[in-house]
């Protein structure tokens, strides 16, 4: 293919390669990259993106072939964005989600891309069962309580709900769902799942469609992808379905939920809490959960530790180097 | 609370109380048992049922000539003045396992509230700071961290194994080494803390535990380590704890247990690397419903002569 010809090839002796960073750094991979590699830095820039990405054609010896990008909406690397800078040749993104990049146009067009495998997955897990934990147990609001100066006075905050045979609902079982289950295994929950297709590595109970694992679920934690046929895949009727005394967890995409219809539920108690890293329009999150003490809510922060920073870094890097090389990414998400 | 005394055929055995009982004790317990406050001396008393955590003292103890069992509701029963009960010959009886699951649960809870600020982020995005002031700072991995146990019984052992799903490398003091367990086996608690990331407490408060974290401890566990308490409040030096965690000398704690409850040092409540709980850890409904079982199969036990289910070492 043409894209990994060009990319096999050195730059002129002694250049290094240039690479496009779209997503801010910080000093860590700031240093790493420019170690390596001559970086154009679209935050620095100042400029608009249109602009930038025309500008950086220009780019002497070579424009570059390697673009560093992040989830989370400001960027979308979509047709527009692919026709403003056709000498990308390969994306690397450290999202654990892939919703940013539009893998259509970029396969089309033989645009390279690579993925975050599984570095977030054992962080997200990790967050996840503490939302859960901190649901269904009152973590956070018997601790607003006790600040406030509240149990002297009006003694013991209510009682939380028993983790122990609670059946958590997983929907989506890679390997975000697949380390959060293997969490609450050891908490003594009842794991079951959906997902696009039945895995037959697992021994957990597989339901065809999101309501009927709602149905029969005390707790349902979002964990796929987010894409057309899943977004609101939780939806009022599969809100309806979990009943009052069930619980949502979501640390995937904000999308994956209806968030005005969660709302509603909540509100009206069709359901009995939920615990959110991830909102519709981050970081704009609805006021109306403010006052909600059933709710536990975090800022988009599941993925980020400070661990799991330098993880992504020297993935980053270790994609890069591999694509420059003319090498097989090291977690390929284009070509499959 | 029925006194007057029927024919003998009908007689439920006397039981006395430290306290009132809740509803629901009062509920699964009537008819099988004759309740009397033991405000008074009582020549009769041969079990005294202690439904919280209220002080039993001596005095008390000394009123009730005829008491062979306290039957205590909770896991701890540091309350009730064990030396007397020793010296006495009494048996003490407390929850067994009924709570274990639920404080292990929590205290996973906190492990992961502690390190990753769930609670800390919650009322920042509650007061509307993420959309105006930007991402709060990383928080930390809890997969992979060393944790140190302290007192590896009912409590211990589950925390230690839900942790190790997490990825944890777990480690423990206790009084003696458990040879069935699979963790490694620590002999001084200092030696524990400084080889740890994060310290459960999860051991009985006696005279020998009374403030064993101490300042030393602490700051053996060090400026990034934390400190999970869901024992209780007595087995750490809470104003040392307080002065550590404001130089810095401790990284966090997440706290379920406290010297005077329900007291918690006000330093506290700014503290974006604490996590307080109101003694919550153990109590769920069902696990209300399970010490219930449990205090019930020790008094049915006593009565017909059996052994009894859930004896204290005294």
């Amino acid at each position: 293919m043409a894209s990994a010809i060009a990319a096999a090839t050195a730059p002129p002796t002694g250049a290094q390669h240039s690479v496009l960073l779209l997503r801010r750094a910080n000093d860590y991979l700031a240093a790493t990259l420019r170690a390596r590699y001559r970086v154009l830095s679209f935050y620095d820039s100042g400029a608009p993106l249109p602009a930038f990405l025309a500008a950086s054609a220009a780019t002497e010896p070579e424009p570059p072939r390697a673009a560093l990008v992040v989830g989370g909406g400001a960027i979308r690397v979509d047709a527009a964005f692919l026709d403003a800078a056709p000498y990308l040749r390969c994306v690397v993104t450290t999202a654990a989600g892939l919703d940013h990049v539009d893998l259509a146009e970029c396969a089309r067009r033989g645009v390279l891309v690579a993925g975050a495998g599984e570095v977030f997955s054992t962080d997200v897990a990790d967050h996840a069962v503490g939302l859960l934990i901190d649901v269904l147990r009152n973590v956070s609001a018997a601790d607003r309580y006790v600040r406030r100066g509240l149990w002297p006075v009006q003694g013991d905050y209510p009682l939380g709900s028993k983790l122990g045979g609670k059946r958590v609902g997983i929907i989506g079982l890679g390997s975000i769902g697949s380390s959060i289950a293997k969490r609450l295994k050891a908490l003594g929950c009842v794991i079951q799942y959906h997902s696009r297709r039945p895995k037959d590595t697992v021994s957990f109970k597989y339901f065809h469609d999101v309501i009927s694992l709602a149905t029969e679920s005390d707790a349902l934690i979002v964990a796929c992808a987010l894409n057309d046929q899943t977004r609101h895949i939780v939806n009022k009727e599969v809100l309806g379905a979990l009943g009052k005394d069930g619980v949502v967890v979501n640390i995937a995409r904000g999308g994956n939920i209806d968030e005005a219809e969660l709302i509603s539920a909540l509100r009206e108690g069709k359901i009995a809490g939920a615990g959110l890293d991830v909102f519709e329009k981050e970081p704009v999150v609805p006021a109306e959960f403010f006052s909600m003490d059933n709710v536990v809510l975090t800022g988009h922060e599941a993925v980020f530790t400070t661990e799991s920073g330098s993880d992504l870094c020297d993935l980053m890097i270790g994609n890069l180097e591999a694509f420059f090389d003319g090498r097989p990414l090291l977690t390929p998400v284009l070509p499959k | 609370m029925e006194t007057t005394p029927q024919s003998p055929a009908d007689e439920k055995p006397l039981v006395f109380l430290a306290q009132p009982l809740f509803p629901e004790f009062a509920a699964a317990l009537a008819g099988r048992y004759r309740f009397v406050l033991a405000a008074a001396t009582s020549a009769e008393a041969r079990v005294l049922l202690v439904p919280g955590l209220a002080p039993v003292t001596a005095q008390q103890l000394g009123r009730l000539p005829a008491l062979e069992l306290v039957a205590g509701t909770s896991v701890g029963v540091d309350h009730v003045d064990l030396d007397t009960c020793r010296s006495r010959g009494l048996i003490v009886t407390n929850a067994g396992p009924a709570f274990a699951v639920d404080s292990a649960d929590y205290a996973v809870g906190l492990v992961v509230a502690v390190l990753r600020r769930v609670a800390a982020v919650d009322a920042y995005v509650r007061r509307g700071r993420w959309a105006a002031d930007g991402d709060y700072p990383l928080a930390t991995k809890v997969s992979g961290k060393r944790v140190g146990i302290v007192g590896l019984g009912n409590i211990g052992s589950r925390v230690a194994r839900r942790l190790a799903a997490f990825g944890c490398a777990v480690s423990y003091h206790s009084r003696s080494p458990k040879p069935a367990s699979p963790y490694t086996f620590v002999p001084a608690l200092l030696d524990l803390a400084a080889g740890s990331d994060v310290l459960v407490l999860s051991c009985a408060l006696t005279d020998e535990t009374k403030h064993m974290v101490n300042r030393e401890v602490m700051e053996a566990l060090g400026k990034d380590g934390v400190l999970i308490n869901v024992g209780r409040g007595g087995l750490v030096d809470e104003p040392e704890l307080v002065r550590c965690l404001r130089e810095g000398a401790l990284g966090g704690a997440g706290l379920d247990v406290y010297e005077n409850e329900p007291a918690v040092p006000p330093e506290l409540f700014d503290m974006d690397n604490v996590v307080l709980s109101d003694h919550r850890a153990v109590i769920t409904p069902e696990s209300i419903r399970g010490a219930l079982e449990v205090v019930t199969a020790n008094l049915d036990a006593f009565f017909s002569g059996r052994p009894l289910v859930s004896p204290v070492q005294l």
